[in-house]
Parts: structure tokens; sequence; C-alpha cells
């Protein structure tokens, strides 16, 4: 080893350990507990080696099946949503006008707030009694009120809804900065061509914006896919898991029920989606990132 | 855009961005009888019971301390430890150091569940639940790959020569780190602590596992966990969350480009 090399090791090192410890172990614990039964409530049980029974359960678990059919609505939604809101708060932002800063500041606003109190804010919104959301949708006709949180229909899309509200400003801002690299020339070229503002737009914004709404909607997937901290505050899983998604299935299993050996066999399907979903990422941006990331 | 929409626009994004937080916050100024009113009254009563209660009765003040605690120390930890790990990833090149960039991305993303179980189980091993350090090493496992991001992206920005200098005129690499560096990073390395920061502080779910004792737990547990089965004290739960979420915004109103060139760095940038 050359000496550079070894002083590159000593800088990483502490990184290193940290998320070795903390990231690495765990995730490949998590793998082997799947093939253990363990049970925290019933310790006399230990943990006995099961082979793939925890997975062969899980397959065929009607609440896991369901919860995964759940998560990937709510990923596909959601992240379609805060793309689509995304793209028209970046197109707004991207235009001049006089309090444009202030309008970028306002934006960001729900990305800052942390998410267990926009949860809060929501199922206030949402109350059946008193919410805003009631008022504006019947006025004084109390008796029309709904309970969104409480209906197993329309829970999901409140879940969804608040999602998007609080996320769609971070997908805006990433298409803002793909949409500053669009050259004005190609704007002004096509204006001579005597093109309408729509064709613009169809025609040099969208094929040039495609990789930042792309990766947009990557991160937008990655990050719905852990979603918790909504579902926790604002349905517990419920009405009748309508709002079960998989982290949330995973840590009633593990936490509450105490099941280590099943709820990690979720745990590790949790992560294959994301490894997976990683993956596409690491094609999309990685590389580029790499080539340039190491050299200076 | 046509022209005439674009005010049209604004308004919509404005009320959208802006409308829904600012009615919980009203909601902590109004009179217990002005909550429940229908149709709502708009201007508030600037009754100041709820915060009064939330900050004796509902133990804010130790959710506040624990979270500034927290979110300090997970900052000041996963930065330093950032720096070293981004100046030896942006200025060697080893092909062991391009994997570990790699890793350190799949890490970002990693769903918390996937490894819930056993850092548990670690910090159980270790007697650290229930505790600062505890909570603060399962941050820095996610923080760092973060921060991690952010300032190999700005550290790569900055000249090379200058630094080569220093090395031929018999600097050592951590002198080198220390003198010429840091002093040109300073600009991303307080990007990296203010997102590092927002992270911790909004983090809900290893603070809800690890710190199961109310004496310790975060701002976000607190407000989750808000007593109150059949009727929630609305009034004093928007009090608290005004409190929580007020440093955060004023951060972000403040620090807006910089908070804007952080998101962006890891992502477009490249």
């Amino acid at each position: 080893m050359k000496r550079s090399e070894r002083a590159a090791l000593w800088f990483v090192l502490p990184s290193v350990f940290l998320v070795g410890l903390f990231s690495i172990y765990p995730i490949l614990e998590s793998a082997r507990l799947s093939f253990y039964r363990m049970i925290l409530m019933l310790p006399w049980l230990g943990e006995k080696f099961v082979g793939l029974e925890n997975y062969r359960d899980l397959a065929t678990d009607p609440v896991a099946l369901d919860s995964l059919a759940i998560t990937l609505v709510f990923v596909g939604v959601s992240a379609a949503l805060e793309v689509l809101a995304g793209l028209g708060m970046a197109l707004l932002l991207n235009e001049s006008f006089r309090a444009r800063g202030l309008v970028r500041a306002a934006v960001l606003v729900p990305w800052a707030i942390p998410t267990v109190v926009s949860s809060q804010m929501w199922r206030y919104l949402f109350n059946d009694r008193y919410g805003l959301f009631n008022f504006l949708l019947f006025g004084r006709a109390t008796e029309r009120y709904l309970a969104p949180l409480a209906d197993a229909r329309l829970a999901p899309a409140a879940i969804v809804f608040a999602d998007v509200w609080k996320t769609s400003s971070f997908a805006a801002l990433i298409i803002l900065a793909g949409l500053q690299t669009i050259p004005d020339e190609l704007y002004e070229a096509a204006a001579v061509d005597g093109a309408t503002a729509w064709q613009k737009f169809r025609r040099v914004t969208l094929p040039l914006l495609k990789p930042a709404l792309l990766l947009a909607l990557l991160f937008r997937t990655i990050d719905a896919f852990k979603v918790f901290d909504l579902v926790f505050v604002m349905t517990q899983g419920g009405p009748a898991d309508a709002t079960n998604v998989l982290q949330f299935y995973g840590y009633k299993k593990i936490f509450a029920e105490g099941m280590i050996g099943y709820g990690s066999a979720i745990s590790v399907g949790v992560f294959c989606f994301s490894l997976v979903l990683s993956f596409f990422y690491i094609r999309l941006i990685g590389a580029r990132v790499l080539e340039k990331g190491t050299a200076r | 855009m046509k022209k005439a929409l674009l005010p049209f626009a604004i308004a919509v994004v404005l009320v959208y961005s802006l409308l829904p937080f600012l009615w919980f916050v009203l909601a902590s100024w109004k009179s217990p009888a002005q909550l429940t009113a229908i149709p709502p009254e708009i201007v508030p009563a600037f009754h100041w019971g709820f915060y009064r209660s939330a900050l004796t009765t509902y133990g804010l003040p130790g959710y506040i301390r624990n979270s500034v605690i927290v979110a300090t120390a997970t900052t000041v930890v996963s930065v330093a430890i950032g720096t070293l790990a981004a100046y030896a990833l942006t200025r060697f090149h080893f092909a062991w150091l391009r994997f570990y960039l790699v890793v350190l991305l799949c890490v970002s993303m990693f769903p918390q569940i996937a490894v819930a179980g056993p850092v548990w189980r670690i910090l159980d091993a270790l007697g650290w639940l229930n505790s600062y350090q505890g909570i603060v090493v399962a941050y820095i496992s996610f923080s760092l790959p973060l921060a991690i991001w952010i300032l190999a992206t700005f550290f790569k920005e900055l000249p090379y020569e200058i630094e080569e200098a220093a090395l031929i005129d018999g600097c050592s690499r951590p002198q080198a780190l220390r003198r010429v560096v840091l002093p040109l990073a300073a600009p991303g390395i307080f990007t990296a602590a203010i997102l590092v920061f927002i992270y911790a502080w909004n983090e809900f779910f290893f603070a809800l596992i690890v710190l199961t004792s109310p004496a310790l737990q975060t701002l976000p547990v607190g407000i989750a966990l808000f007593p109150g089965e059949y009727t929630m004290p609305w009034g004093e739960l928007a009090a608290a969350s005004t409190i929580a979420t007020l440093p955060l915004i004023a951060l972000t109103l403040f620090f807006q480009r910089r908070i804007i060139g952080g998101l962006s760095a890891g992502a477009v940038k490249g």
C-alpha cells in the first residue's frame, strides 16, 4: 500500500466504521434474522432456524400482500403527482417577476416543516367536525361533513395529498435546476420560427428537461417508499389497514408485536425494492458523478 | 406562460404552500371556543393560553432541549467525520474509494425499517437506548452519507493548485486540509451543516424506537404522541407545532440559497 493510499484510508476510516456498524451490519443482520423464528414475547422459543418459512408466510399473508399493493399505489400516485406539481412550480419560478424570491421562499416552507407537524396539521384540517377541508367543501352543512381519515377509501387519498403538499417543492427545486440549464437561444430560435408557447414547451422544454424530470421522479419514488411518519400520525395504518404501508407494517411486526424473524423478512423485502431503485438512480446519475467525483 | 395568467399562478402557489400551515398557526392563537367554531373564525383572539399550557403541562421545554442537543450533536459529528471522508474521496483516486461512494449512495436510500431491528439491538447491547449518544449514532449512519455527498460536491469545485503548492512546500495532508481546504470550503461545510441539522431536527422513526422515555424524547416524538385520545387538544398541539417549526422556517428563509444549492448539489450539478 502506497503512502497516499494509507492516508486516504485514515481519512475515511471513521465514516467507514460508523456506516459499517449502523447501516451495513444491520442490513446483513436483518437478512440473517429473517431465516429465524424469534418472538420477543415468547423468549423461551429462542432463535430457531426455520429457513425460508418467514418468506413463505409473507407470500401468503393477505395483510402483507395488501400492504405491498397499498405501498406501490401510494408510491406511484404520489411520486407522479409530486413531479407534476413540482414541474408547475418550477415553470412559475423560472419566469421573471418582481416577487420571485418571496414565492421561492414560500414554496420551500412545506419542505422545512417536520413531517410529524404537517401530519398533525392535516389531521386538524381534515377534522370531521370543524376542519377547514369540510368547511371549504360543504360550508355550514355540517350534516354532510366527511371524516376522511376514518374512511377506508378517502384515507389513502388524504395521505397522498399530505405527502404531495410536503414534498413537491423538493421536486420543484430539481426541475428548476434543470430548467435553468436550457439556453435562452433555443427559445429565441423557436420564437423566430413562430412557435406558440405550447409548442415551445412541448418541443424545447420537455425534451431537454427529461433528465431532470426523471431524476425528480426517481428521488421522490425512493423517498415515498419510506413513508412512515404520515401514516403513524394520521391513520396508524387504518382504517381497516387501508393505509398500512410496508414500512409501517414492518415497524408494527418488529416493535409492537415483537415478531423479529417475520418482521425482518418484511425489512429485507423493503430493502430489495429500494436496492433496485438505487440501482436505477446510480445508472442515471451516479456514473456521471463518479467520473468527475473521484477525479478532480 | 401567458403574462395575464402569471399573477393568478403566483396566487395559487402561495395559497397552496402557505395557507395550510398558516391555518394551523392561527389555531394556536384562537380561544377554545374559536377552535371549533363553524363557520371558522379567521382572525384569532390572540389568546396565549395554549402556548402557556403547552410549555407547562405538556412538557414542551424538555422536548425542545432534547431536540436542540440531538440535532446539534448529530450535525457536529456528521460534518466533522464527513469532511475528512469527503476530502479523501475528492483528492485521492483509488478504485475502492469509488466503490465506497457507491455504497454511501445506496445507504442514503435505505428505508429505515431495513436496519431498525438490528440497530435497536446494538443500542440495547451497549445500554444506549434512551440516551443522547444512542440516538445520535443511529442518526449519523443516515446523516453521514448525506453530509459526505454534499461536502464532496463542494470540495470537487475547489482549485487543487493551491493545495498542491502547499503540499510541495512541505505541508502534510491534515495541514493542507486545515489551512487550505477548510477555509475555502467553509460555505459548503456550512450548507451541509444546515441540511443535516434540519434532517436531524425532523427525524421521527429512529427517535420513536430509541427514545421511549418521555424525559429524552425529541419534538417530533412529543408532537406525534401528543396525549389526547378522543378529543385532541388542538390548541396546545398547534402551539407546540408552531414552536417546533418556526426555527426551521427561519433557517430556511434565511439560508434559502444555500439550501437550494445543497439540495441540488448531489442531484443535478454532479
